[in-house]
């Protein structure tokens, strides 16, 4: 009697349940099940500011979908791991992202590292990759579905310091020799390759060209054998921390060289941009995005003012000029392949991402065959009439000005680097 | 081989394990628990390792990630070089870090306790210099792999690899359980307790001390060949990685040092939290919870996870 | 010769700084045997004390990093309580120690992560972006405040271990045990305070530290190499040889960095330390 009794309150109470449940999802017309989007980021270690500051990024991305109502029709979700900036735990995430979270499209990790772990697993699905920030990963695996949103070009370890060389090339009188200089890493050696073959094919003689290690403390050793070697260029690639310590040393042993930047990573970040302050004036350095009129693309102004926001407490680069543009724009391109091709169909949003151009917040995407951008926008920008101790003055123009290429000039070089 | 009935027990455990992880790759496609077990088991291999020096001698070796980065080298290397297939790689890798580990066991000659592990530490720095200037294997640049699509008998690669780290870590293991429980055991521990009396008791401190740092060095070396094919880039900066130097010693204090078992639990244990929190708490807690796991369990079970059973099991018996 | 005098100068200036990032653990792992793998991580929450106050009243950070001591030392004598009833206590200290530390850093890191984010974080003070000129060398006081500061607390460090009741106690806590004892010293409180007083170094070296150079939560890892190796060349616990083997190792990374390839520096410092070790095990100084 009892269990019957039961059994028919379980009946009833499920029914309702499953009424409840219709109604749930019935309610947004037709709103199906959400498209999964799966990566994994850096949160913790070595590459975690750029990683956090990129996933802010991402997740205003998926507001402004969602606002939109979704990709397809299905609202937008991420579903992300921590990899620690350990390339080791790439596989076995991307491996959990398409095997058992069972996620609709993947995007990368950023940085080389991160990512080529990825690749023979996102190969074998055949699924489109847009990647973040990878520096010539696809030269190793040739796949017909990567497409990488950093604008370094169709050949990215040369277009990288292209413009910087071109720029030395121009000066009169020509300057002849050339210091290259690396901290011994993945991505600042290919740098100094690229400089190397570049300042050849310049006619620039090379004076000095050695690596550091990253663990490097006080870089003034350094500074003066470039500058006992007598080199007129000096190009550098660096991380961070020794990108504030190559500047430093520079103006403290007071470098008497013509020309003196080109691959440091950290001057486009705002806490290190305010504590060197004049240090950096005159100094020609690589950059993707700076607020000069040149660059000013529909929806980038907006984009940044909400992740200054997002950013705030957050401990990543307050005004975030350099990465989360990018971080936004691989999900817009993506956003924008699925809407075309009105599917999830990998094979043809890779013929759709080959051919069509991408109207993003950083301006028009066009990829080449290799994945890579069609034409290379590595800015030179150089710092200009910078003050000390403001970081406001480099949420405007007028302290970064784009030299090359010349399609976004801004303002004109100041040559020698030492006045 | 089969003397007693917990050496039948062993072999049969093994042989079980072993079968069932073929036995898994028939049944199961998804891809991503090799990818996980694989972590987990060099994982292990590491820690068994760490523990036929360190556990079984008290010998700390600070400078495990060496070790294991050299094995991978050694494949990159060859496999750049004359191309040989993956059993070679192995065992060239086993070869050279064995060497290495021999090296290593005639610094104990002179350097003991807590020098012995600067030397390691020193050690491994000086090598990652080596690699990071080394050209013909990408230099600090990194070296990509590529690996096959398609493999014989397995449906993936990485099933392949799942196959030959679980056969290596079973091995690992059983060498491991033969050297503690064997006369070279009791010498090792001998030395472990007081190393001037066991020389003056004629027991043969110099040769067991190399003896087990070289295989130390040969198992860590076989850990680190296949990782090349499983990231497919490798650079000086992730080989080298302090997290392999800390797993290595992490996993056995917790598992307990004193056992062949003990690295074995630990780093199932903690390999398999590392795993499951890497894919559930996302971010920094990941970290801060092995962190805390670690200062938890060092400092309220100092003897791990076998003493406390032990501790337990005495217990139960009175 | 210009360049040599150089890479000489700016390798002392180095190597003062290394003294002050060694020093504590020259005391720690030196003299009390305590294996503090965590010592870098406390030097990098000195230099982010040094930040935050820094850059909210603006206050100098060597001044921080003097303030911050005595709480440093608090933290310090309360960590060595647990490990002293963890492990010391049951005679378990040198392995399980050493894990236990491998753990306190990882936790000092990753809440630095979560409270304050993974930016580089930086100091400014006027001085900082200023050169001395002798002429033949120019100094940047970036390099030379640090290194006098360096000096100083080194300096006060060994004369308080030679010339204090406490100071000679704690070196006799590492050699003699029972004689201590016999005085009536109590050999656990004598080494929380002289753990607290390591620690409480770490405070000054780290406000050092982001003078120098931009800090996140994980660059404690880089210092770890290298201070356990200039503790271990000057002969576990000696000062004087501590300082001595922080100049060589600085003045060898300079001269190595100016003349060869800076890329070569850490394997000729830890070469020269594994050297050392064959050849004299007890370091340059070595007590034993």
């Amino acid at each position: 009697m009892v269990n019957r009794r039961s059994f028919a309150r379980a009946i009833i109470a499920a029914g309702a349940l499953a009424f409840a449940a219709g109604a749930l999802v019935s309610a947004p017309a037709h709103a199906a099940k959400p498209l999964k989007i799966g990566f994994s980021m850096a949160l913790t270690g070595g590459l975690a500011g750029a990683g956090k500051a990129a996933l802010i990024a991402m997740e205003i991305w998926r507001e402004d979908v969602n606002k939109k109502g979704g990709i397809l029709g299905r609202p937008v979700e991420f579903v992300y791991y921590d990899d620690a900036t350990q390339p080791a735990k790439v596989p076995g995430i991307y491996t959990k992202l398409l095997n058992v979270d069972k996620v609709d499209l993947v995007v990368s990790s950023y940085g080389t590292n991160e990512i080529a772990p990825a690749m023979p697993i996102v190969m074998r699905k055949k699924l489109v990759f847009p990647s973040l920030f990878g520096l010539a990963v696809n030269d190793e695996f040739n796949y017909d579905r990567y497409f990488q949103i950093m604008p370094a070009g169709p050949e990215p370890k040369t277009d990288w310091s292209k413009g910087f060389f071109e720029l030395a090339a121009e000066q009169n009188p020509k300057p002849k020799t050339v210091a290259i200089v690396s901290a011994d890493s993945e991505f600042t050696l290919n740098a100094a390759a690229g400089a190397r073959q570049n300042a050849k094919s310049g006619g620039f003689i090379i004076v000095y060209d050695k690596t550091y290690p990253m663990s490097t403390t006080d870089y003034s050793p350094i500074v003066r054998a470039i500058e006992a070697a007598n080199a007129d260029i000096v190009f550098v690639a660096s991380y961070p921390p020794q990108s504030v310590g190559m500047v430093k040393a520079a103006r403290e042993v007071g470098l008497k060289a013509k020309m003196f930047g080109g691959a440091m990573v950290g001057l486009q970040f705002a806490a290190i941009q305010k504590n060197l302050g004049p240090a950096l004036n005159n100094i020609i350095n690589y950059d993707f995005w700076v607020p000069e009129p040149t660059l000013n693309f529909p929806g980038v102004k907006e984009f940044l003012a909400r992740y200054q926001e997002a950013a705030k407490g957050k401990g990543v680069d307050p005004l975030g000029h350099y990465l989360p543009p990018y971080a936004y724009a691989y999900l817009q391109v993506l956003e924008q392949a699925i809407n075309a091709t009105k599917g999830l169909d990998q094979g043809k949003l890779a013929a759709h991402m080959h051919k069509a151009t991408f109207k993003t917040v950083v301006g028009d995407v066009k990829f080449a065959k290799n994945g890579e951008w069609a034409t290379s926008r590595t800015l030179q920008v150089q710092f200009r009439d910078v003050k000390p101790n403001d970081m406001a003055q480099f949420s405007g123009p007028g302290k970064r000005i784009v030299l090359y290429p010349k399609a976004w000039k801004s303002g004109d070089i100041v040559y020698p680097f030492n006045q | 081989m089969l003397k007693t009935r917990a050496d039948k027990i062993f072999w049969a455990v093994l042989a079980a394990v072993f079968l069932g992880g073929l036995a898994l790759t028939e049944l199961v496609a998804n891809e991503y628990y090799y990818t996980a077990i694989y972590a987990i088991l060099q994982a292990t291999i590491m820690a068994v390792a760490w523990n036929i020096l360190g556990g079984f001698t008290g010998y700390v070796n600070f400078g495990s990630a060496a070790f294991f980065a050299i094995g991978a080298y050694t494949a990159v290397a060859l496999d750049k070089w004359l191309g040989l297939p993956l059993p070679f790689l192995i065992a060239a890798s086993a070869a050279v870090c064995g060497l290495m580990g021999l090296g290593v066991g005639y610094l104990t000659l002179r350097l003991k306790g807590v020098y012995f592990a600067i030397a390691t530490l020193a050690m491994a720095i000086v090598l990652e210099t080596f690699v990071t200037n080394w050209e013909y294997v990408g230099a600090a640049r990194g070296v990509y792999i590529l690996t096959p699509e398609k493999v014989p008998f397995f449906r993936s690669y990485i099933q392949l690899l799942f196959v030959v780290m679980l056969a290596l870590t079973l091995g690992s293991i059983a060498i491991s359980r033969a050297l503690n429980s064997s006369r070279i055991g009791r010498g090792l521990a001998a030395i472990r307790d007081d190393e001037v009396a066991a020389e003056c008791a004629g027991v043969p401190t110099l040769r067991l001390k190399l003896i087990s740092t070289t295989v130390m060095g040969a198992m860590m070396g076989v850990a680190g060949a296949p990782y090349p094919f499983f990231v497919t880039f490798v650079d000086p900066l992730s080989a080298f990685n302090l997290f392999v130097a800390v797993n290595a010693i992490a996993m056995p204090m917790i598992g307990g040092t004193a056992h062949w078992i003990g690295p074995v639990i630990g780093a199932l244990v903690i390999g398999g939290a590392q795993e499951a929190i890497t894919v559930t708490i996302s971010s920094e807690l990941n970290v801060l919870v092995v962190g805390l796991m670690l200062v938890l369990f060092i400092t309220l079970a100092p003897q791990g996870i076998v003493g406390l059973v032990q501790k337990w099991m005495k217990r139960r018996k009175r | 010769m210009d360049l040599f005098v150089n890479a000489i100068v700016a390798g002392i200036l180095l190597g003062a700084f290394y003294a002050a990032v060694s020093v504590g653990l020259s005391i720690s792992f030196g003299q009390l045997d305590i294996v503090n793998i965590a010592h870098p991580a406390f030097v990098i929450v000195g230099s982010y004390i040094a930040w935050i106050l820094n850059s909210r009243y603006g206050l100098d950070p060597v001044l921080v990093g003097v303030l911050a001591a005595p709480i440093f030392f608090i933290v310090g004598a309360l960590i060595y309580r647990i490990y002293y009833a963890a492990f010391e206590r049951t005679g378990q200290e040198s392995l399980s120690g050493l894990a236990f530390f491998f753990g306190v850093m990882f936790i000092i890191e990753v809440v630095l992560i979560l409270v304050y984010g993974v930016d580089y974080r930086l100091v400014s003070a006027g001085y900082l972006s200023k050169n001395v000129d002798l002429g033949f060398v120019g100094l940047p006081l970036r390099l030379v405040v640090p290194f006098l500061v360096a000096s100083a607390m080194t300096g006060a460090v060994w004369l308080y271990l030679s010339r204090t009741f406490t100071g000679r106690a704690i070196l006799a806590v590492a050699q003699d045990r029972l004689a201590l004892q016999l005085m009536g010293a109590d050999p656990v409180r004598i080494k929380q305070f002289a753990f607290g007083l390591a620690i409480a170094t770490t405070a000054i070296a780290g406000a050092l530290l982001i003078m120098i150079g931009p800090v996140e939560p994980s660059l404690g890892r880089v210092y770890i190499g290298r201070a356990f190796a200039i503790v271990v060349l000057g002969g576990m616990g000696s000062i004087p040889g501590m300082v001595i083997a922080a100049l060589l190792i600085g003045v060898l990374e300079s001269l190595v960095s100016s003349f060869a390839g800076p890329s070569w520096a850490p394997a000729v410092a830890f070469g020269a330390l594994l050297i050392t070790l064959a050849v004299r095990p007890s370091g340059l100084f070595g007590r034993a």
